[in-house]
């Protein structure tokens, strides 16, 4: 089984965040960056998968160079190869646009499937991986939590909104994008970390033609941080531990809830 | 020409998933301001269902009608939907943000060579350009977003961003069935089902403690267990928390985990993701402790603490003993 990952590359979940000059983007001067949550656990299901079934496992990867340090690390917790589609502005092109960049890099590999996080989390479109499974013409599911491949078809759980679950059984070659918490995640190991140097990364650009799909059909004009609705009572003014005190004189006095 | 906006409403097992209704209050503001007729989509219904939505102020409702349409997969929906936008023509196609439209919206909009605006938080019209507004960053930013391209305009709606309540009712639509082919449907869906009971019911506790991942480590997490135990809690957490096996997953709470209302809600390390709020939103009291000024939690906290959670929690752990005391 040959298995394509998509992973991209976010920045640091517990970085404060500055609105760039232009106000379309944030200053990633500053930013460390880290693997998109639910691709670190796509990695992971198709490390599994493979462990279990046999085959490969293909991480592809679009972005600036800075990203070859997800793929890097992707190798070195097991992946066999890696692609990366290189290119300064490919993390600003839009959900379409990706998914056609995408599309072209990974459809020569015929893969028997493609699996992606569910979302991102930066610009969370929450939709790159459908549209690229509906451009290579596969079937889909969303949210998966768990796979079973040792069938004809393929058997997948999906979760549903309020504590639904359901089952769906699908052929490959096939797309599914998948929820976080799906397994633990390895980490590398050295051995892994030693064995990934010899690896294959194999960089590609998009063509004019998927490029030029790109076409804007939601453009950023202007991000913002979001306007607080709700009158926060903010305590302690910086010292944590006065702000402490005081809450629970507050939750005592006012809130009334001890 | 295009006009119009089509607004599409999920109906499971019988019944509209609420947010639904959200979506058509979205789809008539949209309407008033671009003075353009909404009307309203369903898939397979039988007429009752029909004619809920068919009460609302509505040029129109459209019964698509398949016999592939009895239950949802995205192959058999997307096939329905495209012939529907394809016949109507609108310029705004709303739907609402449910795990069931994340599934199938984008294969409908691939087909019209585009993605979808998703996860809306609001859409302001200015002369004849919309404006969508989504979050960014988890919540953390807003983003306002326009359309360069040719319609139809594909847009989700977060859910709670308009209040069903606000979508207007009306003299009773006339209702159009619309015969539409499907092809090939390649998944085959199986039952839905729910896991067995949850040990832990959160739901009918009155103080909840819940840790998220600035809690940094599992060795922590006795701090917090220690500050609910002085409150007399329990203690809960954020998706990443119960995903790293740290805390069972009945634990969890959110759109994935459970929906509680107790008296008093202490988040702490918790950056506020929708799919959090919406599992502790209507909590009595909510207290906030987090590092990040402009974490979107602070946005429903009546109390917020700035600072480092491990400066806070034992001062307050220890404060709470006292005033109890
Ligand atoms: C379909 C779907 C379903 C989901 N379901 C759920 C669900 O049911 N429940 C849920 O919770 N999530 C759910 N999520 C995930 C959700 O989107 C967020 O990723 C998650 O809630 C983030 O958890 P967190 O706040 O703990 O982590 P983060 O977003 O990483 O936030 C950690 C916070 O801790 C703060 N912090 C760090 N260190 C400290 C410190 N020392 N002191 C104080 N503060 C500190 C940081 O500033 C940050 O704000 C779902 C997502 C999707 C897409
Ligand atoms: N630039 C990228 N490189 C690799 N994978 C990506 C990229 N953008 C999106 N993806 C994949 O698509 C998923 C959904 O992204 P999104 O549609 O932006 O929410 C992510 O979790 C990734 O698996």
């Amino acid at each position: 089984m040959k298995i394509i990952v998509l992973m991209k590359q976010v920045g640091n979940k517990d970085a404060i965040l500055r609105i760039n000059r232009d106000e379309t983007w944030i200053e990633e001067g500053d930013l460390s960056f880290e693997v998109n949550e639910s691709d670190g656990y796509a990695l992971e299901e198709a490390l599994r998968l493979r462990e279990k079934h046999g085959g490969e496992v293909v991480v592809c990867s679009m972005g600036p160079q800075r990203v070859k340090s997800v793929i890097k690390d992707a190798l070195a917790r097991g992946a066999d190869r890696a692609i990366h589609i290189a290119g300064d502005d490919l993390a600003h092109v839009g959900p379409f646009a990706s998914a056609t960049i995408l599309a072209e890099a990974i459809h020569g590999e015929q893969p028997d499937l493609v699996l992606t996080g569910l979302q991102s989390d930066d610009y969370g479109f929450a939709q790159t991986g459908v549209i690229l499974a509906e451009l290579l013409k596969f079937p889909h599911a969303t949210i998966v939590i768990e796979v079973d491949a040792s069938g004809e078809r393929l058997r997948v759980k999906r979760e549903l909104e309020s504590g639904w679950y359901q089952w769906y059984s699908m052929p490959t070659p096939a797309l599914l994008t998948i929820q976080s918490g799906i397994s633990q995640i390895r980490y590398a190991t050295l051995k892994g970390i030693m064995a990934a140097k010899k690896k294959e990364i194999r960089e590609v650009t998009p063509s004019a033609e998927a490029l030029s799909g790109a076409a804007q059909h939601q453009r950023v004009t202007k991000i913002y941080f979001p306007l607080k609705t709700k009158q926060t009572q903010f305590l302690g003014n910086g010292d944590a531990k006065a702000g402490a005190a005081q809450l629970a004189e507050k939750l005592r006095t006012e809130a009334r809830v001890i | 020409m295009s006009n119009g906006i089509l607004v599409f409403a999920e109906h499971r097992a019988g019944a509209f998933n609420k947010t639904s209704f959200e979506a058509i209050a979205a789809a008539q503001q949209l309407g008033t301001s671009l003075q353009q007729p909404v009307t309203a989509v369903v898939l397979f219904t039988d007429d009752s269902l029909a004619r809920e939505v068919a009460a609302y102020n509505v040029a129109k409702v459209i019964s698509a009608e398949n016999p592939s349409l009895a239950e949802y997969t995205p192959d058999a929906y997307t096939d329905a939907m495209e012939q529907v936008v394809r016949a109507t023509d609108p310029q705004y196609v709303i739907m609402p943000h449910t795990y069931l439209v994340r599934d199938y919206a984008p294969k409908l909009s691939a087909r019209f060579g585009k993605g979808v605006i998703s996860d809306c938080i609001r859409a302001n019209a200015s002369g004849d350009r919309v404006t969508f507004s989504r979050r960014i960053f988890l919540g953390k930013i807003d983003a306002d977003v326009v359309s360069d391209g040719e319609p139809p305009v594909f847009a989700t709606f977060q859910s709670g961003a308009y209040r069903a309540e606000q979508a207007e009712k009306g003299s009773g639509a006339q209702i159009e069935s619309m015969p539409v082919e499907v092809g090939e449907v390649r998944m085959q869906p199986e039952p839905a089902f729910q896991e067995v009971k949850q040990a832990v019911d959160l739901t009918k506790t009155d103080v909840i403690v819940a840790i998220g991942r600035g809690i940094k480590s599992q060795e922590n997490i006795a701090l917090a267990q220690g500050l609910a135990d002085a409150l007399g809690g329990d203690l809960a957490a954020s998706r990443p928390i119960c995903d790293a096996g740290w805390l069972p997953i009945d634990r969890q709470i959110g759109s994935s985990g459970q929906t509680v209302a107790p008296k008093l809600y202490v988040a702490l390390g918790i950056s506020g993701a929708i799919q959090h709020l919406v599992g502790m939103k209507n909590a009595g009291t909510i207290v906030a402790v987090n590092k990040d000024p402009e974490a979107p939690i602070f946005d429903i906290a009546d109390y917020g603490i700035v600072g480092d959670l491990f400066e806070v929690v034992p001062v307050l752990t220890e404060e709470i003993k006292r005033l109890k005391g």
